[in-house]
């Protein structure tokens, strides 16, 4: 009988333990993950003001630009239908570049800019990845009408 | 006509998995001795088999036949030869390849140093590594044949990713999938004894060495692993909680959980269904690491849609393997009888609650792991998990670890008293108390409250397992005595000493180089200076060079200390001629008590100026250098004279787990 009780107050502190643990962890973890966005949903204030997410899109040809410091730069999103500026101090990733798929990390600012402290490029060169691959389908598909529309207004 | 040959070796040594799966398998039931005899031989001959499939594929790799799709798709003729042979594992088919070419070679390894085991379990553990071959041989030749051709054959190869062109990730996979794949033999093991319906010590005693040297190689597999991203990603990290990182790092945590869970079901008859499930998970986890870091299904649940043969397979495999095994518990286990009992305070619950954290600690990685996934199925939102969540989880369960491991070591087994763990431990817990509050000072700790907290620990750690070497070493007089006890049965003792000597060690890389560690990226003019940490760093431009197949542009950065030059380093921004991938080569001062790191960014402006990472990194070398004591330790403990004079009164053969560290 002791001996059963001591093996319950053991069962009843490791169940009590890790339930603790197990729900610690779950609500850190709802407040550590990082939403995908694509320009066009951050337009359409989809994207939470406050809180750190993530954008992604292709980064549109010439819209690369570095300031004076050097190590400031700031680049074009595009999704094809819609384009945010993006704002990153720090050496850009190896496979960072124009005309290629990107996902940044990061806020966004007051003056619509976003702020990203870190922008991801993947080990492979012909990666494309694939929250932007999809980002890009839904945007166009979205986009398709008033993409025709403005292409008439340009003509 | 090579390839062909190693296409038809392959479906040979399928034929043989399947014989060996089910033969020995059904002889072991029925008693029929003759049907289990055949085990070993099947097992040599799968061995043979896919060792005669990878040397095909390595041919044509060394010949650079772009004919094979494989080859053409990951090599070039430009490639040093050390890299083509290392491509072979480069990719998705290759590494099957050379998983099945491991599992042949455990198998082989167990027939050959199992005579002493009875001829019944060693059928059945074999039985069991056959249908496991089954698996990855039909993956292989169903959706990933690494000798397909492609017609025409290009004139020449697309290389190899230029990442994986480094002597550290040559060595990297075959040692992580030592490990992966050395659980399946503990694994093996444990399902023969659900089978047979008999856990006992035996059964421990069979599984340990050879559990040990799984987890010996998976530590050493993720130590390189983690040096390699350090120095070859180019900014300096060491772990990034990736998913291919978690993907190793979830099995070594469950197997170390099974190390020590076996050390008790060996010495006390107690947890064996518990070891028999981490037994279980290890490999599991192994198994689902292999399939999620290959099939790309972390990126994106939708890679999964790009080839749905390969998807499809890898979701059946996992639910035999992972569903088999745990109906065969849940379905044998019960009738297992419950070992040795023991008090609250004792050795068992010590390490049932280091167990417990382990495991705990796996579930969390999982979880974490796991998340984009589950939110993604579940239409949420796309989502990832920020690496400080596994930090903030790492910090809050670490501390607690070290602790149960100080007290551990030393309580007894089956029953301990709280005056006498309080006495012994008094010491070493005032010891690191001090340690802690001198780190704690502003002068040390510059106000990081971590560097108390990891200081502590790990002068705990050391301390307390001063104190039970002193009790250890308390009947031992004179260093014969000592010399006796580590020649003999001691030595495991001493092994579990180096290994958590290596746990400190390790504690202590990670605190100094998380809070003293420090990144400076500038832009840099020819001849400019920085001074990062009393080093003076000089830049001195940059050139043009050229490798085997790249184009390099070479950076010159002096480094003074005072006015003493102590270092020239020699970054390289690399663009590879194949690919035209771009790739930064850092340079790095090492030592053990910092290192000093320098890459290259990208140029800035026209005047030669150039954007540089400069970083100064305390203590970095200990992480590794904790991983490689822990792996030592494992070693060591493979020598223990336990496993080579146990085999009940039979003549003792080679050490089995020596033996097969060794081949």
């Amino acid at each position: 009988m002791k001996a059963r009780h001591k093996r319950l107050i053991f069962v009843a502190v490791a169940v009590a333990g890790v339930g603790v643990a197990a729900s610690l962890a779950i609500s850190a973890l709802r407040s550590n993950i990082a939403y995908f966005f694509t320009p066009s949903q951050v337009l359409a204030h989809e994207a939470p003001n406050q809180r750190v997410f993530r954008l992604g899109g292709l980064v549109e040809k010439g819209s690369l630009n570095r300031k004076h410091d050097g190590l400031t730069v700031t680049f074009t999103v595009t999704d094809m239908v819609k384009s945010m500026q993006v704002s990153y101090t720090g050496i850009l990733p190896d496979l960072f570049g124009e005309g290629q798929g990107v996902v940044t990390k990061g806020r966004m600012g007051n003056d619509g800019v976003f702020y990203a402290d870190e922008v991801l490029a993947k080990h492979d060169a012909s990666y494309m990845p694939p929250e932007v691959a999809s980002g890009l389908k839904t945007a166009q598909a979205k986009g398709m009408t008033k993409g025709i529309s403005k292409m008439a207004e340009s003509k | 006509m090579i390839p062909e040959l190693g296409h038809f070796a392959l479906i040979l040594a399928l034929t043989l998995a399947i014989v060996q799966a089910t033969v020995p398998l059904a002889g072991s039931f029925t008693g029929n001795r003759s049907w289990m005899a055949i085990s070993r031989p099947l097992a040599y001959g799968q061995f043979t088999f896919v060792v005669i499939a990878f040397i095909c594929l390595l041919q044509a790799f060394l010949t650079s036949d772009f004919s094979v799709a494989y080859v053409a798709e990951n090599s070039n003729t430009l490639l040093p030869t050390v890299y083509k042979v290392s491509a072979l594992w480069g990719a998705h088919e290759g590494s099957l390849l050379l998983w099945a070419t491991l599992l042949g070679a455990w198998g082989a390894a167990v027939a050959t140093f199992s005579h002493n085991l009875p001829q019944q379990v060693v059928s059945r553990v074999l039985a069991v590594m056959g249908m496991i071959g089954i698996g990855f041989l039909l993956f292989m030749l169903l959706t990933s044949n690494p000798f397909g051709r492609i017609f025409p054959a290009p004139p020449q190869g697309r290389d190899l990713n230029p990442l994986l062109q480094d002597p550290g990730l040559a060595v990297h996979p075959p040692m992580l999938y030592m490990g992966y794949v050395g659980f399946s033999v503990a694994f093996a093991f444990a399902i023969a004894a659900l089978m047979g319906g008999k856990l006992d010590a035996a059964w421990a005693r069979w599984s340990r060495p050879w559990t040990t040297v799984a987890w010996c190689f998976l530590t050493i597999g993720i130590a390189l692993g983690s040096w390699w991203s350090y120095y070859e990603l180019g900014w300096g990290g060491w772990w990034f909680w990736d998913p291919v990182e978690n993907a190793s790092f979830m099995p070594w945590l469950v197997g170390t959980a099974l190390i020590h869970s076996l050390a008790v079901t060996e010495k006390r008859a107690a947890f064996k269904s518990w070891t028999v499930l981490l037994a279980l998970f290890a490999f599991s986890l192994s198994l689902l690491g292999t399939f999620l870091v290959r099939s790309g299904v972390l990126t994106s649940v939708h890679a999964f849609a790009t080839d749905p043969a390969r998807g499809t397979f890898i979701l059946a495999f996992l639910c035999v393997v992972i569903g088999g095994s745990l109906a065969l518990y849940a379905w044998r286990a019960p009738q297992v009888s419950t070992g040795g009992g023991f008090d609250l305070l004792s050795r068992e619950s010590f390490l049932l609650a280091n167990n417990l954290l382990l495991t705990l600690f796996a579930a969390l990685v999982l979880l974490g792991t796991l998340a984009p996934l589950i939110y993604e199925a579940m239409d949420w939102g796309k989502i990832s998990v920020g690496f400080p969540w596994f930090n903030t989880m790492f910090l809050g369960l670490m501390p607690f670890l070290a602790l149960l491991m100080g007290v551990g070591q030393l309580s007894r087994w089956k029953h301990d008293d709280t005056q006498r763990l309080t006495r012994e431990l008094r010491i070493a817990f005032i010891l690191s108390c001090i340690l802690a509050v001198v780190a704690a000072l502003p002068m040390f700790s510059d106000d990081h409250w971590y560097v108390p907290l990891g200081i502590g620990l790990a002068g705990w750690l050391v301390f307390s397992h001063l104190t039970g070497l002193r009790d250890h070493l308390k009947n031992k007089k004179g260093p014969a005595a000592w010399l006796a006890d580590l020649r003999g049965g001691g030595r495991s003792y001493y092994a579990m000493l180096l290994a958590h000597l290596g746990v400190a060690v390790f504690i202590i890389g990670i605190t100094m180089v998380s809070n003293f560690g420090i990144e400076e990226d500038i832009r840099m003019s020819p001849g400019a200076t920085k001074t990062v940490a009393g080093y003076r760093f000089q830049f001195d431009g940059v050139t043009s060079t050229t490798g085997p197949n790249y184009q390099a542009q070479q950076g010159r950065v002096l480094v003074f200390r005072g006015d003493k030059q102590i270092a020239v380093l020699k970054p390289q921004k690399r663009k590879y001629v194949a690919s035209r991938q771009v790739m930064t080569e850092a340079a790095i001062n090492a030592g053990l008590r910092r290192d000093l790191y320098v890459s290259l960014g990208e140029a800035v402006g026209d005047h030669g100026d150039w954007a540089v990472r400069i970083y100064y990194k305390p203590y970095v070398r200990w992480i590794w250098l904790g991983g490689l004591l822990m792996a030592l330790g494992g070693v060591l403990a493979l020598t223990d004279r336990r496993y080579r004079t146990r085999a009940a009164g039979k003549p003792a053969k080679l050490p089995p787990a020596l033996a097969a560290a060794r081949s």
